[in-house]
């Protein structure tokens, strides 16, 4: 799908997307595409460049299917981070133009928009995708059309070696280091003795595997595994399972049912529960107002980015959240009901600017010069705190083709997230398993 | 000309058309077309038992993701190269098959309809819970480098056409013979009335056991192709979603029409490529297309073209 300015949000939110003058096909499609630009205000920015037509970024957005909610706050950031490269003088001073294509979340569908990127669109690159079932699927693809594929999802897909020299994850942080950097706070301020709590899936799988390894490495130990099969909906016969001298209970629940475990949660320990620990991802895009949260208050999560502008905010925040359109309380600035997925969409915003920056490095003129924009990616390492980083500094790995950053945990205070602690980039850090550069192309 | 030579030619002519399209499509719809002719083995599959032999069932997902994950471990864990790989893949299919087809076949109509679902979600769970080798929902992906056959890269879109026309014609000609023949016959008289089958002598359960046991295989083989061809092996494939899309695509192109299957997932798939480039609610227009099919053309595409104008359309 191909969207126009004003075309993709929900009426009411249009003042987010008015402004943005993002280069669409509808907009620079065939001859309009030189006699409207040359005749538009855009031309004296774009003037200097070889060509005057449009960077194509082939956006795997998850429109529908479980991804949804992600995939609507993925595309807003998307836009605004377009808005923003495009206002500043597009990529070689060239506009960028963003063609959206719903993957459905589903990794069938994925690897087919992929395609359709490569082959149909004639786009640049392709990027956005966040389900890891579908950045599985799509990958090969995307090895196979040649198209560099940066995906936006936190998986440890990339950094553990599966895929291609093709995927790259520049922009966000994956979850083996994020889990590892959990550890030290957990093991020294809540407890060392964690149960765990997790779907019995990969995802699950993966917080299991690493916390246990990190915790362990702290002097802890993981007293209880306790998996919950995807198909539940009722929590409550799991919860006599914690062991008793549990001193610190680590959730991971995701998914629709994740209310109701929270809400069974708190009526099964009532007010003396162990300390708790979980991860965002349970409630991204879930107001913590919802009715059933308040057990929730005093407990502890992860946050890729602080939802809650916290008191020592960054200007770099501060002008993320005006050019996305997301106020103080990481809610719409339209709808203070539609919470935003504020620990990942941040990666969308730095993984354009890193494309930007690749593409410059590599004076990207087209599709012969996706090779030239891998090595020069690649090469990339340290990213300061900036504009195009508002999440905070960065490491990019070039051998695992892996970005390393600053996670954060928050505790749950008067109903919102307040930031308790900051881990530095090196927390994070953990061997490469792979080595994408000694790939052929 | 007779029937049986008017069907001859016309299978003949698909291949054939088929075979032309792969040096004449772009690069984008030569892709799809290469993955639309593994989906319509699969729904091919489907239509042995839901269009000939009447069983409609709501679990073949179980069948695709046994020959993707029969190959997929295969080649993970085994070291396999893809041609035995594939093999395991059709057994893998083929075992399943028979243990449903012992089992399910003890039920008739919604009974069995909800048995196939259970079992197909008992598989997917099952595939959740060995997540250590399966990956679960992530799955895992088949590197291109073993991805290769005789020398040839299945990579290569001209490969990976041809060898997805391979399988569906071998799909296509198999269960068009079979058609033909008495085994073929028995499997309509079954679904036109089980009871007087029954009553001329014939052994109903044999018929529908083997009906499940090559309905099974060839979903099997499709999903086997699938995972070598795209590269890719995940658990949703074996979700209830991919249990319907063949019900959908041989309803839509004609059950009980050797084609139907093709023309069903031909229109499904561009349905959804085209419709999704306006809306985001292309699963609304296509499941309107499928009402409007229901009342206005109940047998499907195909099974319309039979009724209207070729009563000879196999």
């Amino acid at each position: 799908m191909e969207r126009g300015p004003n075309q993709m949000l929900p009426t009411g939110r249009v003042e987010m997307t008015q402004k943005l003058i993002t280069s669409r096909r509808s907009l620079l499609k065939g001859a309009a595409a030189g006699g409207l630009l040359t005749a538009s205000p855009l031309v004296s920015r774009f003037a200097s460049a070889q060509s005057s037509a449009p960077i194509k970024i082939g956006f795997q957005q998850h429109s529908t299917g479980i991804g949804a909610a992600y995939g609507r706050w993925y595309g807003r950031t998307t836009d605004a981070a377009t808005k923003a490269i495009n206002d500043a003088g597009g990529i070689n001073g060239r506009p960028v133009e963003i063609i959206a294509e719903d993957d459905g979340t589903d990794p069938k569908r994925g690897a087919e928009v992929v395609e359709k990127f490569a082959n149909q669109h004639g786009a640049d690159v392709a990027f956005g995708t966040l389900f890891s079932h579908v950045v599985y699927g799509s990958a090969p693809a995307a090895g196979e059309q040649k198209i560099p594929y940066f995906v936006v999802s936190e998986g440890h897909h990339v950094a553990s070696g599966k895929l291609n020299r093709y995927t790259l994850q520049p922009g966000i942080t994956d979850v083996k280091s994020q889990v590892q950097a959990m550890a030290p706070y957990v093991s020294e301020n809540l407890g060392k003795k964690v149960t765990m709590i997790f779907p019995d899936f990969a995802f699950g799988h993966d917080h299991r595997d690493f916390f246990t390894a990190a915790i362990a490495a702290q002097g802890g130990e993981v007293l209880e595994h306790i998996a919950i099969p995807p198909t539940e909906t009722s929590f409550t016969k799991y919860f006599p399972k914690i062991p008793r001298d549990t001193e610190v209970l680590y959730h991971v629940m995701v998914g629709p049912a994740v209310l109701t475990f929270v809400k069974e949660l708190g009526e099964f320990f009532g007010p003396s529960s162990p300390e708790i620990f979980g991860f965002i991802d349970s409630l991204e895009a879930v107001d913590l107002g919802s009715p059933g949260l308040e057990f929730l208050e005093g407990t502890y999560f992860w946050e890729g980015n602080p939802r809650y502008a916290q008191p020592d905010q960054t200007s770099f925040d501060r002008n993320f959240r005006a050019a996305v359109g997301v106020d103080d309380n990481g809610a719409s600035v339209s709808d203070p009901s539609d919470v935003s997925t504020y620990s990942h969409m941040f990666g969308c915003w730095e993984t354009l600017h890193v494309i930007k920056a690749g593409m410059e490095a590599a004076d990207y003129q087209g599709p012969q010069d996706r090779q030239k924009l891998i090595e020069a990616v690649e090469a990339m390492s340290d990213m300061a705190e900036s504009d195009a980083h508002p999440q905070g500094p960065k490491v990019f790995n070039g051998k695992t083709h892996q970005v390393f950053g600053r996670q954060y945990i928050s505790r749950v205070e008067n109903g919102k997230l307040t930031r308790v602690h900051s881990t530095s980039v090196e927390d994070t850090l953990y061997p490469d398993e792979v080595d994408y550069t000694t790939m052929a192309f | 000309m007779s029937p049986s030579a008017r069907s001859f030619l016309l299978h003949l002519g698909v291949i054939a058309g088929l075979f032309v399209l792969c040096f004449t499509l772009s690069d984008y719809h030569q892709g799809n077309l290469a993955r639309i002719m593994v989906l319509a083995t699969y729904a091919i599959g489907y239509n042995v038992l839901f269009g000939y032999t009447g069983l409609l069932s709501l679990g073949h997902a179980m069948f695709f993701a046994a020959g993707m994950y029969g190959l997929g471990l295969a080649m993970q864990y085994g070291g396999m190269s893809p041609v035995p790989a594939f093999a395991v893949g059709i057994l893998t299919a083929a075992v399943l098959s028979v243990v449903v087809g012992v089992l399910a076949l003890r039920t008739i109509g919604v009974a069995f309809m909800i048995v196939t679902l259970m079992f197909a979600q008992s598989v997917f769970l099952i595939i959740l819970y060995f997540g250590t080798w399966t990956r679960g929902d992530e799955g895992f992906v088949i590197p291109q480098a073993a991805r290769q056959v005789l020398g040839m890269d299945l990579t290569d879109p001209l490969i990976r056409y041809l060898a997805a026309l391979l399988l569906f014609s071998s799909a296509l000609l198999i269960t068009a013979r079979m058609m033909q023949v008495r085994f073929g016959r028995v499997l309509i008289a079954v679904r036109e009335n089980e009871e007087r089958t029954q009553m001329l002598g014939y052994d109903v359960f044999r018929h529908k056991f083997l009906a499940v046991l090559i309905s099974g295989s060839i979903s099997g083989a499709a999903g086997a192709a699938y995972g070598l061809l795209f590269g890719y092996v995940g658990a949703t494939f074996a979700s209830v979603q991919y249990s319907i899309f063949p019900l959908l695509w041989v309803l839509l192109g004609g059950a009980g029409t050797t084609i139907g299957p093709l023309v069903g997932a031909v229109f499904m798939f561009y349905l959804i490529d085209y419709s999704s480039g306006f809306t985001n609610a292309y699963m609304l227009i296509a499941g309107l297309a499928l009402v409007l099919l229901v009342l206005f053309a109940r047998a499907g595409i195909m099974g319309e073209v039979r009724r209207r104008w070729a009563p000879w359309l196999p």
